[in-house]
């Protein structure tokens, strides 16, 4: 029988999007008991979200004070002692999951494949390597216990409309001191979430300063979109960091991804390739981000950016 | 901790492929071309030996040690670690890279000889893409740990890191001994100049047996093929802001 656990993420009392994610990756393995485990204060809603999620079959919650903000040494022990009935533990690869699971995992004397994207059985897996310049296939030998990290562009989220049963545990690890959580410094927007949107305009080194951000912003919200940037932007002070797309920042797959003055670098390219339909906009024709783009428009960006605004509003009329 | 011991940082590093070198998958499957490609050490590593050299700087330690695992030749990248600024290196000779939790086990082992008050190691390396092995060493050595760092400051018992989370900024802070790995914001790592690099071929190395420290491990992910992506087809091209946006109209987009 496979049972998998999946480590559910979540911030302020919401389920983030990756855990359903991570629900539809383990309910693709044949004949699976998915088991989510929710860890956070004393009656979060986070529990009932969990719950809710179609084909969890059960909810395991550990509610503790210590659990307010996810910290992978508290947590890691816990979720170890948890998953001693499971054949698969699931994290997203998100920065929550990347941090817990390996910890998770090296208590556990388990191995971890990381960045799953798609699962081909129990045992075997694909996940991209050379930041996604190859693809490999992995076998864990049966009868191993195997922790993953799911890669969350490649599945789609669980449908809601699940009504699992919730079990409180309370484990009896340890729960050390040597690990203190002093702040999050959020960049706070109203926008739509970067990793979760469905449309995302991203700005790259051609806008050339942070003010010139003030174009993206604008047709961002124009359609509702997210706002990512590449990493030239983010190292040039444009942007803060978590703003940054691409393999060392997020991969993302929205419907629509817009890559505004951005040539189109490798690392950029992998976290964008799930996207639906990418349109590149970019001054230089050369730019390998055309050579992926769905839709391109060579131009300068400073006068293409209002027009397209201009469009959007007249046909609003 | 023994305040008669020099104040030790212990810096992982792996050798890898060459971060500007075009990866081609093998026909057969069975890997990426590695005959005749330039190997380096991997980026985030050189970022972790950059900030291991700026807090001997500093004088918060007095004494930088790098490590890695894998076979004769990866001696040379030691001397490059040796070249920037490091004082001594150690080479686990193995033949191949083995599995993050092998890799983990026998860096506690270099841990437990030459107990660092800081491990540094990059976030991941850029051939595996695994980004396991410093959370599995800071798991088997019992100790906390701090990923994705992109900001690290020390006192005498603690770490005030700042690590690049999905939701933005988060600091943490931890008792020392920890584990720390890098994100690519950590620091700019330093050109090394010739002199150096002929300073380097005298400063110690010390090779150790695979069997001093553990032994390999068990291999328990075998690797089945190896493919390319699945390439995305070049589009269509517009000419001007207008068909652009008719084009987005036409697919439901805007």
């Amino acid at each position: 029988m496979t049972q998998v656990l999946v480590i559910a993420e979540h911030a302020n009392g919401k389920l983030n999007a990756s855990t359903a994610k991570c629900v539809k990756a383990a309910s693709t393995l044949a004949g699976s008991e998915v088991v989510v485990a929710v860890f956070a204060t004393p009656g979060s809603p986070v529990v009932a979200q969990a719950a809710g999620i179609a084909g969890v079959t059960r909810v395991i919650e550990v509610a503790h004070a210590v659990h307010e903000h996810a910290l992978a040494a508290t947590l890691a022990p816990q979720v170890a002692e948890i998953s001693a009935p499971f054949s698969h533990v699931f994290g997203p690869s998100t920065t929550f999951g990347k941090d817990l699971m390996p910890r998770v995992a090296a208590l556990l004397d388990a191995p971890q494949i990381s960045d799953v994207m798609s699962i081909e059985s129990a045992t075997r897996f694909r996940r991209p390597i050379y930041a996604g310049n190859a693809i490999t296939t992995v076998e864990v030998a049966a009868g191993t216990k195997i922790v993953a990290t799911i890669r969350t562009a490649s599945f789609e989220a669980a449908a809601t409309g699940g009504s699992a049963k919730v079990e409180s545990v309370s484990p009896g690890s340890a729960l050390p001191t040597h690990t203190r959580f002093v702040s999050l410094a959020a960049a706070g927007s109203d926008r739509p979430d970067l990793q979760s949107a469905n449309k995302v305009i991203s700005g790259g080194r051609a806008l050339a300063s942070a003010d010139a951000f003030k174009l993206i912003y604008g047709l961002a919200d124009k359609i509702g979109a997210a706002v990512g940037a590449s990493r030239a932007a983010v190292d040039a002070g444009y942007v803060p960091s978590d703003m940054q797309v691409g393999q060392t920042g997020k991969i993302i797959a929205p419907e629509l991804y817009i890559a505004i003055g951005i040539s189109g670098a490798i690392q950029h390219l992998t976290g964008i390739k799930d996207a639906r339909t990418i349109v590149a906009i970019n001054k230089d024709s050369e730019a390998p981000i055309f050579e992926v783009a769905d839709i391109g428009l060579v131009g300068d960006l400073f006068t293409i950016v209002p027009e397209l605004e201009k469009l959007i509003d007249a046909s609003r009329k | 901790m023994d305040s008669s011991q020099p104040r030790r940082i212990l810096v992982a590093i792996k050798r890898v492929v060459d971060y500007n070198v075009r990866i081609r998958v093998k026909p057969d499957g069975s890997g990426v071309v590695l005959d005749g490609v330039k190997l380096s050490i991997n980026p985030f590593d050189a970022i972790a030996i950059e900030e291991a050299l700026r807090i001997k700087e500093s004088g918060r330690a007095d004494e930088v040690v790098v490590a890695t695992i894998g076979p004769a030749d990866c001696q040379a990248t030691l001397r490059n670690a040796l070249a920037m600024g490091a004082q001594r290196a150690l080479h686990v000779v193995a033949d191949a890279s083995g599995e993050p939790l092998s890799i983990a086990r026998i860096l506690l082992k270099l841990v437990e000889r030459e107990q660092p008050f800081l491990v540094i190691l990059g976030k991941q390396a850029i051939d595996d893409d695994n980004n396991q092995t410093g959370q599995m060493l800071a798991a088997l050595w019992d100790r906390p740990q701090a990923t994705f760092a992109s900001k690290l400051e020390l006192t005498e018992t603690t770490a005030k890191v700042t690590r690049e989370v999905d939701a933005g900024l988060e600091t943490l802070e931890v008792d020392l001994p920890a584990v720390i790995t890098t994100d690519l914001r950590l620091n700019e790592p330093r050109f090394v100049k010739l002199p150096e690099i002929m300073k380097a071929k005298t400063k110690p190395l010390a090779s150790i047996p695979l069997a001093d420290v553990g032994g390999a491990g068990t291999a328990r992910v075998k690797m089945i093929k190896t493919e390319p992506p699945p390439g995305r087809q070049r589009g269509i091209m517009v000419k001007d802001t207008a068909e652009l946006f008719a084009e987005l109209s036409k697919r439901g987009l805007v």
